[in-house]
């Protein structure tokens, strides 16, 4: 009987995301981390982590996952990562040019190294993790609207 | 170069359901298809023949790799076909919401 | 180095998406953020672009290098006359199209959001006049368009939904045509930089099936962008759904620059154009003018026939400067300024009017120039400025573009071009008897004036089409107009131009 209420998938598929989700935006984490001296970087690792917001929305219900992301909270997340892309891409002009990479680039194959590309890296992996989880998120309360309506 | 065709037959296959679908929906997806389509023709520009990943990495001479430029290019693509793609995806809806139905046939409020 | 002039240049895109994003994280919030910002920014571009054209005339064409990565590699930022030529007119519409929006989009409910995609839009099509590289172009077409689609859909009414969708397909079609010609381009010549392009497409010599491929993917997708017309069908839907100042954005200054820039600056400077390029523009062109002004004429709609409009005057403009003669692209880069002045102008008006009276049916209307004297007035202006009556700046450009037909020996476009002039005098002479003169109309009592900030951009773009023919006079337009037409009409000279330029 409680079972009709109960939001979101089966037992089975909540377990075995409740061990699962936090590797996943691990993974997510550490693609777009090691994007300087690995295949991925920002968008693929961005990509990632929105995948693990979506995952646990899909297993719990969108009330669990908006609790842990807020939707407002997304979005702010989604156009500070571009203001800040933008404000590294400025603070090139320290050294004369837009979008240059004035930090040191240190030696390759290293975590920090490459300068400014990590740090782009970042800023575009809360844009684009922040923006699909937003655009998931806007397309299923869209649905939401819908279905009450009728 | 029977790549380069076959890529041809799946831009036309794109834009044929673009042109002649009278769902929304399946003409979301041609738009996709044609796409990928011009994705998969510029990615394979790049291709030469026995051409390795063109991933720098430690201990490993640089030689023979694939250009990397139209991967590059093709990722950005890739996004702006995705913020595309889910604009237009939320439009549908929108339309589904005002007039109930996909047919394109039936969605008709501009004329002249 | 912080002296150097090239320095403006990335400010272009810089600012607007500053813009877009500080809107769209404090908008929210703050409600008077989004209009201090979007006057502010629009401003900053405004003057910024006057300041380019002074320094396109004191240093010639300047090219700047994005991550200090030298042109053929990297990213290069080219400011010559064409490019100072369309900031200004983007940039001037922009502010004006600003200003008229304090007031006019008070009656939605999230105007952060509005303006936070109108300077995205503004930032796109900024970047495209900008940049020099192919791709790039792409990009920044995208962004301008991709917001161009949310715009048109701001209002979520059914009509405007279906012509939203409509556009996004089309446009989206178009694009791939776009990306598509730049993938077998790059195939072709193994770069990017639209100055290498060109230095790579001459020592290539002769023109081969591949360009000839390249240049109809690059006519139909730029086509589409600028509804040229077999491939006109979105705009008189996409451009009415629309609230009224983004109807004058898109009008105004987004099929060109997405449109017209960019086909002339492919077709001119990179590719180089052929006999065979030149009569397909001035058919498509004398199609468009001749096709738009007749479907015009039959509309009651005033949005729509606005738009139809628009495609018309696009055909002169293509005509123009088809004719590739220097005095034929003068006269087609005037009427370009021109039109973005007086369509943004007209749609603003339309704007107004609906404001006011709640409908945009001529029928319904009828003796509101007492009502509404600076509108009437200034829609006056714009109308007999676009129907071509002597003092104002339309019937200059109109009159070169037809000695211009004549000297070049076209003499059948040229008495196409007078036909539809008078045509167009008749479309807006019928606007005007409809909804200005004749009988007020019972329930138009109550009409008022529309508020301030309306009045100022609408009296502000009314003053430039009044003294737009003074753009002719030697002094300025030897600044402003004739630097933008020998870029073209030196065509491929471009490349040594601006690789020239590079440091």
């Amino acid at each position: 009987m409680s079972r009709k209420h109960e939001k979101g998938m089966s037992l089975i598929v909540k377990t075995i995301t409740r061990f699962t989700v936090g590797l996943i935006l691990l993974y997510g984490i550490y693609i777009l981390s090691h994007g300087h001296i690995s295949p991925g970087g920002g968008f693929a690792g961005g990509v990632i982590v929105a995948l693990s917001f979506i995952h646990l929305m899909l297993a719990y219900g969108k009330e669990t996952a908006l609790k842990k992301l807020p939707k407002n909270v997304a979005s702010f997340f989604e156009s500070s990562g571009a203001i800040l892309f933008l404000g590294i891409a400025l603070l090139g002009f320290t050294g004369g040019y837009f979008f240059l990479n004035f930090l040191s680039k240190g030696q390759p194959f290293r975590l920090f190294s490459a300068g400014i590309i990590p740090l782009c890296n970042i800023a575009i992996s809360f844009k684009v993790g922040a923006g699909l989880f937003t655009i998931f998120v806007a397309l299923v309360l869209l649905t939401f609207e819908i279905g009450k309506k009728k | 170069m029977a790549l380069y065709i076959l890529c041809t037959i799946l831009f036309s296959l794109g834009l044929y359901c673009i042109l002649r679908k009278r769902n929304i929906i399946k003409i979301i997806i041609g738009v996709i298809i044609a796409e990928y389509a011009v994705n998969l023709f510029f990615v394979l520009i790049g291709y030469r023949v026995e051409g390795r990943a063109p991933i720098h990495a430690p201990d490993q001479k640089i030689l023979n790799m694939v250009d990397p430029l139209p991967q590059a290019i093709v990722l950005t693509a890739i996004v702006i076909g995705l913020a595309t793609t889910a604009l237009l995806i939320a439009i549908a809806m929108r339309i589904y919401e005002k007039y109930g139905t996909f047919d394109i046939t039936k969605i008709k409020e501009l004329k002249g | 180095m912080m002296h150097d002039p090239t320095n403006i240049i990335p400010f272009f895109v810089i600012i607007p998406l500053a813009g877009a994003f500080i809107i769209s994280i404090v908008g929210k919030r703050l409600k008077w953020l989004p209009d201090v910002m979007g006057i502010l920014a629009t401003l900053g571009l405004l003057s910024i672009s006057i300041l380019s054209v002074r320094f396109v005339n004191l240093y010639g064409t300047l090219v700047y290098t994005v991550g200090g990565w030298k042109p053929p590699i990297g990213i290069a930022m080219v400011m010559d006359g064409l490019t100072a030529f369309f900031v200004v007119t983007i940039n001037l519409v922009a502010f004006c199209v600003a200003l008229f929006s304090i007031n006019y989009m008070e009656r939605f409910t999230s105007k952060w959001k509005f303006y936070a995609l109108f300077l995205l839009m503004l930032g796109g099509m900024n970047g495209v006049v900008v940049t020099g590289d192919v791709f790039n172009l792409f990009v920044f077409l995208e962004i301008a368009a991709v917001a161009s689609y949310a715009l048109v859909a701001f209002g979520t009414e059914k009509h405007e939904l279906e012509a939203a969708f409509k556009y996004a397909v089309m446009s989206s079609v178009g694009s791939l045509f776009i990306l598509l010609a730049i993938a077998i381009l790059y195939s072709y010549t193994s770069t990017l930089n639209m100055a290498d392009m060109a230095n790579v497409l001459i020592k290539k010599g002769e023109p081969s099936n591949i360009m000839l491929m390249v240049s109809v993917f690059f006519i139909m997708g730029f086509g589409l962008k600028s509804a040229l017309v077999p491939f006109h069908a979105w705009l008189p839907d996409a451009h009415p759904s629309a609230p009224a100042p983004i109807s004058a954005m898109l009008s105004g200054v987004l099929i060109k620059s997405l449109g017209i820039y960019a086909l002339c600056r492919m077709f001119y400077n990179v590719i180089g154009v052929s006999d065979v390029t030149t009569s397909v523009f001035l058919f498509l062109g004398a199609l468009s003018m001749i096709v738009g002004g007749i479907l015009a004429i039959g509309q009651w709609d005033f949005k729509r026939l606005l738009a139809y409009s628009s495609i018309s005057q696009i055909g002169y403009i293509v005509l123009g400067i088809a004719l590739g003669t220097p005095l034929g692209i003068l006269a087609g880069l005037f009427h370009l300024f021109n039109h973005s002045v007086f369509k943004s102008l007209l749609f603003l008006n339309s704007g107004a009017l609906e404001y006011s009276t709640g409908t945009r049916d001529l029928k319904q209307m009828g003796g509101l120039f007492k009502k509404m004297p600076i509108t009437g007035s200034t829609n006056m202006i714009a109308s007999m400025s676009i129907a071509g009556i002597p003092p104002l700046s339309g019937f200059w450009s109109k009159l070169l573009i037809i000695i211009a037909l004549v000297q070049a020996g076209r003499f059948g476009y040229a008495v196409w071009a007078v036909i539809i002039s008078v045509l167009t005098l008749a479309m807006y002479l019928k606007v005007l008897r409809y909804g200005f003169f004749g009988q007020l109309k019972e329930k138009l009592n109550k009409v008022r004036e529309v508020p301030i900030f309306m009045k100022l951009s609408m009296i502000a773009l009314a003053c430039i089409c009044i003294i737009g023919g003074m753009l002719l006079v030697y002094g300025f337009g030897r600044f402003f107009l004739n630097p933008a037409a020998d870029v073209m009409f030196e065509g491929t000279k471009y490349a040594a131009v601006t690789m020239a330029a590079v440091q």
